[in-house]
């Protein structure tokens, strides 16, 4: 990749200049930056079927689960990589990536998490990741009570292990690595693999589908709430390794779980992909809160390094009544593309998703949702804020769909784009299909700079520039904030306010 | 590659029938469109633009036969006009008006293109070839290069009266091809008013060029045929200040898509776009528009209505696209569905692309059946069910009306709404 000449962006009004400022100071501040040096096994470069056999038998995964790896890794070489989103990335050389990278120190499974290497776990330590049970996460020390959040930690290919498992187990939940699914429930991930994205849905879900080397694993028994939030962080921290995760989630009749998923990588000069799937399964009565903060390496602020963020991600409401919830803040990644979907196949049952998406420097995003309505009576509603700064691109792509049979119901859309700089692009490719009439959906979309009014109001009371400008764009992702569980929360509001408002907030 | 094949292939077979006039002045243009053709063939269902409408009826070497309508009922008739009539996609110079109007320039296509020389010739296939990009529209290429007829109007000042193009349609399998061009100078005002339908299936398409202080008004009810199959580019370039306002009234058709590409190259400039499409059984009525902002200060409408029952469908592609550099542009998009019964259909793509920070962007898009709780009022009121159905609906389709300056074309536009509603009340 070229490095891009610095280019002065031109500014009318001094408030967009201190923006402008800000964020450009905020460049090369990313957080989690740093490399734990550590004595890894990696796989050849590349991908055949023969990685797809070491990956599996790395695993000890059952012939069945090779198979359908070979199955994918078939349909994979036949596809093409899509190209209809608006990101514009050199292409990908698929061979020149390492598909398996795992800690040395993991190649003799550790029994439980006291045995994993402490340079490991201090990796945890450094980014608040809370691995000891005992540990609560940052920021809610001195609650009345408590709140524990279970924690599987991935690092590059592999799980390093899960925390509160006894405990959850208890209550009926399991909670483990995929790989560790695998050997251990493989009935149950037998019946719902696959089951939502199809081994060959698209082109990256494809790939997962063939060389997915470990991720999380849930089932929530019937009429079980689970005990605690359950958590997920990944880790890339390999170089020239791409990351290939996959999550599957039941939540059984009547259930309910609350799941975070959060990550981060070291600041590289090269781009590293990503390619994800998730998958959740939602039966009668039961509900999914499915909560991201996605905070990978962006690259710097001339478009060097990054992450490639190709994720596919969908929840099926199976039973009647059954809810999906997407909260996203997706405010890392060179390249995002991702569009989180709900099929909404039981009778009244309901998906959502909120999104804050924040493309600063060079970044891309490509990132919506597809609601697609197949029962009666179901509902969705969808609050999308994109914010673009320096020379980013922020789409919203989304698909509304209402099929014939699916009665009587109903969708909101609400897509805001706010501009920050006259270098960068706000886009909004919705796509909306109904066929009946006893549904309504109503779609709405805005794009603008921010309020020169609403500063001036702040201003007039006394705020300075910085606090006024760190008010509004506050404002503006408000709707979504409010939906992320207590601890996530705080950790994206603190985002929000450092990938854009340095100082203030 | 076998996609791109078989676009080539349905170009070819449609070509095979058509016969392209050697071309004066157009002689440069026709080649050019021509070889933008031989690159992008004929559309195919799986291109992303055409994702909502089957181009097959419009690749088709021959239209479906469509019946024509004994009497097509006139519209605009209190209108001091000046009229002049295509009879399935050839001039009727009996039945039209005498051309000569003080300040406007109006020639013929067929008499023009003898000439090597005419002012059309800067116009002349110029805005559609720009309009090729960022979207291919193979069938505005298509007419560019065969074209017989059509007309070339020049307006130096204000009109005196609307220019009335009258489209009969005699033939069941007529298939016409009309290019118009029309060029209004600075400062220059002129209404088109455009009626009827020109063939079993047409392909027109109209270059609009207006100068800096410019106007054009543009009303067009496209005529009540149900078997009509229709395609219709509309390319619109605006110079400072000018303004551009088109209405189009869509009323039965087998297949209709109008597109309209409108470009803002001067400063604050105005550009409208509405439509109001009533179906009713086989309808499919697409409206795809592409704005594109490259001035400052400069506004856009577009407002779509569609009204559709017994399994029509409605479809509506828009977009904005706002250059970096377009700073206070004013966008402002609305598509709207109502249903009056469960079979129909109505499939969106509402696009802003946006690369200018200092903008007002928005677009909506709502659809569903209509509103019982104002149905129930106006009942509750003494009305009869069918008046307030009809009274809802005209509400609904109001606001893209509202879109026409000229109020007595607005009144006849209404009137000939309630006329079709009247027509097709019930199941």
């Amino acid at each position: 990749m070229t490095v891009m000449p610095e280019i002065e962006i031109e500014v009318r009004e001094g408030v967009d200049r201190e923006t402008i400022e800000t964020v450009n100071a905020m460049a090369g501040k990313y957080k989690y930056g740093w490399e734990t040096e550590i004595e890894m096994e990696f796989a050849p470069k590349g991908v055949n079927e023969d990685i797809v056999r070491l990956i599996s038998a790395k695993n000890e995964e059952p012939e069945w689960m090779l198979e359908w790896r070979l199955t994918a890794y078939q349909r994979w070489v036949e596809m093409e990589e899509p190209d209809w989103a608006m990101l514009d990335y050199p292409k990908i050389d698929y061979q020149d990536i390492y598909y398996y990278a795992s800690p040395k120190s993991m190649e003799v499974k550790p029994k439980s998490l006291d045995e994993v290497d402490p340079k490991l776990l201090a990796t945890y330590a450094k980014l608040g990741i809370p691995l000891q049970e005992q540990m609560l996460l940052a920021g809610v020390e001195g609650a009345d009570e408590p709140r524990r959040v279970a924690v599987d930690a991935v690092f590059d290919s592999v799980s390093l292990g899960t925390t509160f498992q006894a405990e959850l187990m208890k209550a009926g939940v399991i909670f483990c690595s995929i790989s560790e699914a695998l050997r251990e429930h493989p009935e149950l991930v037998r019946k719902y693999i696959g089951s939502v994205v199809p081994q060959s849905d698209n082109y990256f879900a494809t790939l997962n589908s063939a060389v997915f080397s470990d991720g999380s694993f849930v089932y929530i028994p019937p009429g079980t709430r689970c005990p605690m939030e359950l958590s997920t962080y990944f880790r890339i921290n390999a170089e020239n390794t791409g990351q290939f995760e996959r999550t599957l989630i039941i939540c059984d009749k009547g259930a309910y779980v609350s799941y975070l998923e959060g990550c981060t990588a070291p600041k590289r000069d090269t781009n590293q992909l990503h390619a994800a799937v998730v998958e959740i399964v939602i039966m009668e009565d039961a509900e999914v809160k499915y909560s991201t903060v996605q905070n990978w390496y962006p690259g710097d602020e001339n478009g060097v390094g990054g992450i490639y963020n190709f994720v596919t991600k969908r929840a099926d409401c199976r039973g009647d009544r059954a809810k999906v919830m997407w909260t996203q803040v997706e405010t890392g990644s060179a390249i995002t593309w991702k569009y989180p979907s709900c099929i909404l196949r039981g009778d009244d049952s309901q998906g959502e998703f909120y999104s804050i998406a924040i493309a600063n420097n060079a970044q891309q995003a490509d990132t919506g949702t597809k609601m697609i309505h197949l029962g009666k009576r179901t509902k969705s509603r969808i609050v999308s804020k994109g914010i673009s700064a320096g020379r980013a691109q922020n789409t919203y792509r989304g698909l509304v769909s209402m099929h014939p049979k699916a009665k009587e119901s109903r969708n909101y859309t609400q897509c805001d784009s706010l501009l920050i700089g006259d270098k960068c692009g706000a886009h909004t490719v919705p796509y909306i299909e109904v066929k009946n009439n006893s549904s309504r959906v109503e779609h709405e979309a805005t794009t603008s700079k921010v309020d020169d009014d609403q500063l001036f109001y702040c201003r007039s009371r006394g705020m300075d520039e910085e606090e006024a400008v760190a008010l509004v764009v506050n404002g503006f992702v408000k709707d979504v904030l409010q939906t992320l569980p207590m601890e996530f929360a705080m950790e994206a509001q603190a985002l929000v306010a450092i990938s854009l408002e340095g100082s203030v907030g | 590659m076998a996609q791109l094949q078989a676009k080539q292939d349905a170009l070819t077979a449609r070509l095979a029938g058509l016969t392209a006039p050697k071309g004066g002045f157009s002689h440069d243009a026709r080649q050019a469109a021509f070889a933008r053709l031989a690159q992008m063939g004929l559309p195919g269902r799986r291109d992303e633009y055409w994702r909502y409408t089957d181009p097959a009826m419009l690749n088709a070497v021959a239209p479906l036969e469509a019946d024509t309508l004994r009497v097509e009922v006139p519209i605009f008739e209190g209108k001091d006009k000046l009229r002049l009539v295509f009879e399935d996609g050839v001039f009727d110079a009996a039945a039209s008006d005498d051309m000569a109007m003080a300040g406007i320039e109006i020639s013929l296509l067929s008499q023009a293109d003898a000439q090597d020389l005419h002012w059309a010739k800067a116009l002349y296939g110029t805005l559609e070839a720009a309009g090729q990009t960022p979207v291919a529209r193979p069938f505005a290429s298509l007419n560019t290069a065969v074209a017989h007829e059509g007309l070339l109007i020049r307006v130096t000042g204000k009109a005196p009266r609307p220019i009335h193009i009258s489209y009969r349609q005699k033939s069941s399998t007529s298939d016409a091809i009309l290019h118009h061009c029309i060029k209004v100078e600075a400062g220059a005002d002129l209404t088109v008013l455009e009626t009827g339908i020109s063939g079993a299936r047409s392909n027109v398409v109209m270059e609009a060029d207006i100068a800096a202080g410019g106007k054009l008004h543009h009303i067009r009810p496209q005529g009540r045929s149900h078997g009509k199959q229709l395609v219709t580019h509309i390319f619109a370039r605006l110079a400072a200040e000018s303004l551009f306002k088109s209405f189009t009234l869509s009323m039965n058709g087998r297949m209709t898509r109008n597109e309209a590409v409108i470009e803002f190259t001067g400063d604050d400039a105005q550009a409208h776009v509405a439509g109001a499409a009533v179906g009713d059984g086989a309808f499919h009525h697409d409206d795809t528009v592409f704005i594109t902002h490259d001035a400052l200060r400069c506004e856009s409408r577009q407002v779509f209505k569609k009204v559709l029952k017994n399994g029509a469908v409605g479809v509506f592609q828009g977009k904005i696209l706002v250059k970096a550099g377009a700073q206070k542009t004013d966008g402002y998009q609305i598509s709207q569905a109502l249903m009056l019964d469960d079979d129909s259909q109505f499939l969106a793509k509402p696009e802003l692309e946006i690369y200018a920070d200092d903008v007002v962007c928005s677009h909506g898009s709502t659809s569903g059946a209509i509103d019982e709780a104002a149905l129930f009022y106006l009942r509750s009121r003494g009305v009869p069910m069918r008046t307030a159905q009809s009274l809802l609906v005209l509400a609904f389709l109001a606001e893209a009306i509202a879109e026409i300056e000229d109020q007595d074309l607005a009144e006849d536009i209404r009137a000939r709404m309630e006329d079709w509603l009247s027509r097709h009340q019930g199941k």
